[in-house]
């Protein structure tokens, strides 16, 4: 009982953090209808800059998320006017734009960094963890769920309680109406790109407290996000988070009880069973 | 009480993808009044509408509000210089509550205290939209429905709102109701630009009107010029 506990748990923290990373690409669609094919590449570039922030300044992933919070949010408004805006609502321009912006940015940081896996030694959390009766909770991974979870919930009330929130959501319901409202509807675009960086910049920024930074590192984390957002419902982010904790469990306990090899085909069959009973996600209209 | 020139739209001329629509419109609209703008399906009503909101802008021609010209000014600007348009099909936020739709119609203004004094005012308006404050907009009856786009468009507590095609799916007992509100909301001070293909019942509650074919003016006039016109009888009350 307590080794599938431990699995669960196991599979509980990686949810909690793909549903962090998959939520700013689910607010993006939802709002906007563009899928940011960069967002693993996002990702990546969170960890370089928590991971430098740690290396050349010796500042913890613990207080550096919030730098690669904010960079990310500077680069998906970059993104949002220097790509996207040019390109809104021309069919698939957006989607094929972001997988060239992919490529530059994993080759710009291929062509700076090296391939080489880079680990952070000797951070605040590394090889800590506490213990609920016979299982263990490993300190980096539990503190990187909770802190992602804290963030969704900040999300999720942002969208929900707040006027901005509401103009978020009008936007996304009806741009013109919402311009007829007196809302800015190319601010809210730009500050949706923002955020949705911020938030995959915090996912990055946590990560290197327990995982290597190199350059492909994003891929996968970017094709669970995207199964995530899609197993969810686009634009749902209670759908994104609950979606997300099913592929972490699914995760987990394929890797434990089938074997290492067969996690991602069970994660993948799940996501197809999904898509095939319910092409809109879990939670999609 | 008749006032100074609000509105002003002055040889108008624009389209869609280069299609153009409307050919060299111009009206006036004076503080106070109800000035009805009807025609038939596909006139160029809803589009000339569009284009004084700042949704669309003129190829040629000028609009004029309070003295400030507006012909290139987008829409987001317009309606906190106090023009607000209720565009065809309500067009309310579907997944939102009826208050959260309000407070958007509120969403130029950052001052609380200003909000909930126009909130109670809407609600004096329609009181059933009191009751129903927390009722996702989607779920709501067409009557109720309409009249939430109408107080969503009066909490940016507007001096010109143009209505667009407020009986639009309504039953005719709800027309009526709809139209009435309409002189409630001039009595209230706020000037009104009502577009309708109900040519007879909005010309019967407006002061003056205009006759819109193939996007240009055909008829201009008083209400009772125009209900007494042989030519607009004929040919859009069948009579």
């Amino acid at each position: 009982m307590s080794i599938l506990t431990q699995v669960v748990l196991d599979g509980l923290w990686a949810g909690m953090l793909y549903g962090l990373i998959a939520a700013g690409l689910s607010l993006i669609w939802g709002v906007m209808d563009v899928l940011n094919f960069a967002h693993g590449e996002f990702l990546m570039v969170g960890m370089y800059v928590s991971f430098f922030t740690g290396f050349l300044f010796k500042i913890d992933p613990i207080i550096s998320w919030i730098a690669a919070g904010a960079f990310l949010f500077i680069l998906g408004v970059l993104t949002y006017k220097l790509v996207i805006a040019r390109i809104l609502g021309k069919a698939m321009a957006p989607l094929l734009a972001t997988f060239g912006l992919s490529m530059i940015i994993k080759n710009v940081v291929l062509n700076r960094f090296t391939p080489n896996f880079r680990i952070l030694e000797g951070t605040l959390l590394e090889g800590r963890s506490f213990m609920i009766a016979d299982v263990i909770v490993p300190l980096p991974q539990f503190a990187t769920a909770l802190l992602s979870l804290v963030v969704l919930g900040a999300l999720y009330l942002m969208l929900t309680r707040t006027r901005f929130g509401w103009a978020i959501q009008a936007t996304a319901l009806d741009k013109e109406a919402a311009n007829l409202m007196g809302i800015n509807t190319e601010q809210i675009y730009l500050l949706v790109f923002g955020i949705g960086g911020a938030c995959v910049g915090i996912a990055g920024g946590l990560l290197p407290s327990y995982l290597a930074t190199h350059p492909d590192v994003g891929t996968l984390f970017g094709l669970i996000a995207f199964m995530v957002v899609a197993m969810g419902g686009f634009g749902s982010i209670p759908g994104a988070l609950i979606a997300a904790i099913m592929i972490g469990l699914v995760e987990s306990l394929a890797g434990f009880y089938i074997g290492p090899v067969y996690k991602y085909i069970a994660v993948f069959g799940v996501y197809l069973i999904i898509i095939l009973v319910r092409p809109k996600g879990l939670f999609g209209w | 009480m008749k006032g100074e020139t609000i509105l002003t739209v002055d040889d108008i001329h624009c389209g869609y993808d280069g299609v153009p629509v409307i050919h060299g419109l111009s009206l006036t609209v004076m503080e106070g009044e109800i000035v009805a703008m009807v025609g038939g399906n596909g006139a160029g009503k809803s589009t000339t509408m569009r284009t004084i909101a700042g949704l669309m802008h003129p190829t040629a021609g000028r609009i004029t509000f309070k003295n400030d010209d507006i012909t290139r000014i987008p829409a987001h600007r317009i309606v906190s210089m106090g023009l607000s348009y209720v565009p065809e099909a309500r067009r309310l936020f579907s997944k939102l509550s009826v208050r959260q739709n309000l407070e958007m119609g509120a969403y130029t203004t950052r001052d609380r205290a200003e909000i909930n004094a126009r909130l109670d005012r809407v609600f004096d308006l329609f009181p059933i939209l009191k009751d129903r404050a927390n009722q996702i907009a989607e779920t709501m009856s067409g009557g109720e429905q309409q009249m939430c786009a109408i107080a969503r468009g009066l909490m940016s507590a507007p001096r010109l709102i143009m209505l667009d095609e407020l009986s639009l799916g309504l039953q005719p007992s709800l027309v009526d109701k709809v139209l009435e509100t309409v002189v409630e909301i001039r009595n209230s001070g706020v000037t009104v630009l009502l577009v309708e293909q109900l040519v007879q019942e909005s010309l019967e509650i407006a002061d003056r009107g205009y006759v819109i074919q193939t996007g240009a003016i055909v008829h201009a006039g008083s209400s009772s010029e125009l209900l007494a016109s042989p030519e607009v009888r004929k040919a859009y009350m069948g009579m």
